[in-house]
């Protein structure tokens, strides 16, 4: 296969993970209290999004050995 | 089923803008943006022969097809449009999956993937020459070539208003770049490179939009609490439990929102919409024919009716949550159009503005691109590969070197997205055209399953059979039209224009149901006694691998038991009876 889809697929989740946690911890809370019932909501879904983009990546390599 | 975007949409206003995008909301937009691109730049490599551009050289696993497969599908009218049934109708919207998409995705892959995967065929309309003959091929490429132009300037018309009336961005620059976007990676890429996109696209849509329906669910406390307010509203709209149940109200089109009766809602959606649209349409069955073996392509919907089962969940909780939420007050509105009546299309942009603060916004809103853009896609690569191979390389240059049929096919994407440019203006201007394509698309592609079905199974249907048995079933959908109309329409664009109605339905929906049950009959019967009274133009030989009978059984004692397609479509089946048995 030329290329595989997983690799693009797990940078970017986490790439966009990456960032949605750095925002998480610098962002004023109250934008939580208005929207997110309090939660910061970028944190936890932003390391949800890199989990998944390293796990992605974990299997595009085991997929090549 | 592959209906277009209502017009509630189409008029939604741009005058207040519901979401402010901050800096990282606009980085994020920028970043799956260059993804996008960079995809199709890496591809662009191994972008070779026209089967290469057209196919993506067949080369694909079952996993990879199986999620274009319902990437492609999930576009606008997914995301935006299930929400807003959610709202309308409740529970019952899911029948759309659970009745609709989900067996008929089981008989494409066990049934009739042997025949489109193992002909010669590379198209649907190829099939149709193969196993019918020229005419009927010629039928549905030129229909189903005009209705992916106007489906994709649809869905880029939708997406630049929406993105206009919540942001504020200009109309004419969404259309600008959202076309760019999908014209680059189309041509650098091909339909491997739209494939993979819709790969990105559906994680994207499902990761981005799952945090909206959890947040959601715990603002309004839970699934109970969701169900005690669903009651509320059912009680004040005077058909008390209707949003919480999927079967309960399906006696009577009266005592349920969607209008419609048991037997309509199995036999036309069920039956004759859904089989219509996923065995046949071959925007979704191209992907399956992307895979690499016959095992692979069979597998495609098998797999991919895992996940599409479990999508009410994601598309359809949100409208219903926003009922919910309206009702319990405090905090949320059911977003109200112009005229003060709910505007349901706006239903999942509110919630967006309502539980995403900004950083998760930007993934909402590019969610929200992602599906308009992958249902751009998946029709341009659809029109490319049928306007390429079916019109052009059987009508106007036979002789076509495989080169030649590239530069073609990339040509054609950059007059099919212009095409679609075209028709989203024409659609900001006269709403009224698109009504009326929309219901001829109706006419046509009604009728359409059963002549795939009397072909692969039966093999004395004729060739003429086929063609004239199409016709008829298209003009028995336009007579039923236009002697019916649904109760307090007025007669002209929803029926009623053969000299005023006689017949009446509870809702347009029934009436839309009903008029694809009296189109595949009166096409099925048709076909049967034309077959039956015209001589067979093809030979045993001719019909090997196309026909059921004529063709070898595939025997899959080689295939570990629980990656057999009819393992898997039992279980699909078994899943989805439950579904409906806990949601009834």
């Amino acid at each position: 296969m030329h290329l595989d889809v997983r690799i693009p697929l797990g940078l970017l989740f986490l790439i966009l993970g990456l960032i949605l946690v750095a925002y998480g911890f610098t962002s004023d809370p109250a934008i939580y209290a208005q929207h997110s019932l309090g939660r910061n909501v970028n944190l936890f879904w932003g390391s949800i999004f890199a989990a998944f983009g390293v796990v992605v990546l974990i299997i595009s390599r085991r997929g090549k050995a | 089923m592959n209906s277009l975007i209502t017009p509630a949409l189409l008029a939604a206003s741009g005058e207040t803008v519901l979401l402010r995008l901050g800096g990282v909301d606009y980085l994020i937009l920028a970043i799956y943006f260059a993804f996008v691109l960079g995809i199709g730049w890496v591809l662009r490599k191994h972008l070779k022969t026209s089967a290469d551009f057209f196919e993506s050289g067949r080369s694909l696993p079952a996993w990879v097809c199986a999620l274009g497969f319902i990437g492609a599908n999930l576009g606008a009218q997914e995301v935006i449009g299930m929400a807003a049934s959610g709202a309308k109708y409740g529970i019952a919207t899911s029948h759309f999956y659970w009745i609709g998409a989900i067996p008929a995705m089981v008989f494409v892959g066990v049934f009739m993937m042997p025949f489109y995967y193992g002909s010669r065929a590379r198209s649907v309309p190829e099939y149709l020459k193969l196993r019918f003959d020229e005419k009927t091929r010629a039928f549905n490429a030129l229909s189903f070539a005009v209705m992916t132009v106007f489906s994709s300037g649809i869905s880029m018309h939708a997406l630049a208003l929406l993105l206009n009336s919540i942001t504020g961005l200009d109309y004419n620059l969404c259309i600008v770049v959202s076309s760019l976007i999908v014209l680059i990676y189309i041509y650098t890429g091909g339909l491997t490179s739209a494939i993979y996109n819709e790969v990105l696209q559906f994680f994207l849509i499902v990761l981005g939009l799952l945090p909206l329906v959890l947040l959601g669910l715990q603002d309004i406390g839970g699934w109970h609490g969701l169900m005690a307010q669903l009651q509320k509203f059912s009680e004040a709209q005077g058909m008390p439990g209707a949003w919480s149940h999927s079967w309960k109200y399906m006696g009577s089109a009266k005592a349920n929102p969607m209008g419609v009766e048991w037997f309509g809602l199995i036999m036309g959606l069920g039956f004759v919409l859904s089989f219509g649209y996923w065995c046949t349409d071959f925007l979704v069955v191209q992907r399956a024919m992307a895979a690499k073996d016959m095992g692979a392509a069979r597998r495609t919907p098998l797999l991919a009716a895992v996940p599409k089962m479990l999508f009410p969940a994601l598309v359809i909780l949100p409208g219903m949550l926003a009922i919910g939420l309206g009702q319990r007050g405090g905090g949320f509105h059911v977003p109200v159009g112009a005229n003060g009546a709910p505007d349901y299309n706006m239903v999942v942009p509110a919630m967006l503005a309502q539980y995403f603060p900004s950083g998760m916004l930007g993934i909402g809103l590019t969610a929200l691109m992602a599906s308009f853009m992958s249902g751009m896609a998946g029709n341009v690569t659809a029109f490319n590969t049928v306007f390429t191979y079916d019109l052009y390389h059987s009508y106007v240059k036979k002789d076509s070197t495989d080169a030649h049929l590239v530069k073609v096919g990339k040509v054609t994407t950059v007059v099919g997205l212009i095409l679609s440019i075209l028709c989203a203006y024409t659609a900001r201007k006269f709403d009224n055209i698109m009504d009326m394509l929309q219901l001829v698309f109706g006419f046509v592609n009604a009728p359409l399953f059963a002549i795939f079905l009397l072909g692969m199974f039966w093999r004395r249907t004729t060739g003429h059979g086929a063609f004239f048995g199409l016709l008829l079933g298209t003009v028995s959908a336009m007579v039923f039209h236009g002697l019916t109309l649904p109760i307090g329409e007025t007669n002209g664009i929803k029926g009623g224009w053969l000299g005023g109605a006689h017949w009446f339905f509870t809702s347009s929906m029934a009436q839309n149901f009903w008029m694809a049950i009296f189109a595949f009959v009166g096409c099925f019967v048709g076909t049967a006694i034309i077959s039956l009274a015209t001589a067979p133009n093809k030979t045993d030989d001719q019909l090997r691998g196309l026909v059921y009978s004529l063709t070898e059984k595939i025997r899959d004692h080689d295939t570990p038991w629980y990656a057999r397609p009819a393992v898997i479509g039992v279980v699909v089946l078994v899943a989805v009876a439950i579904l409906n048995v806990i949601f009834w």
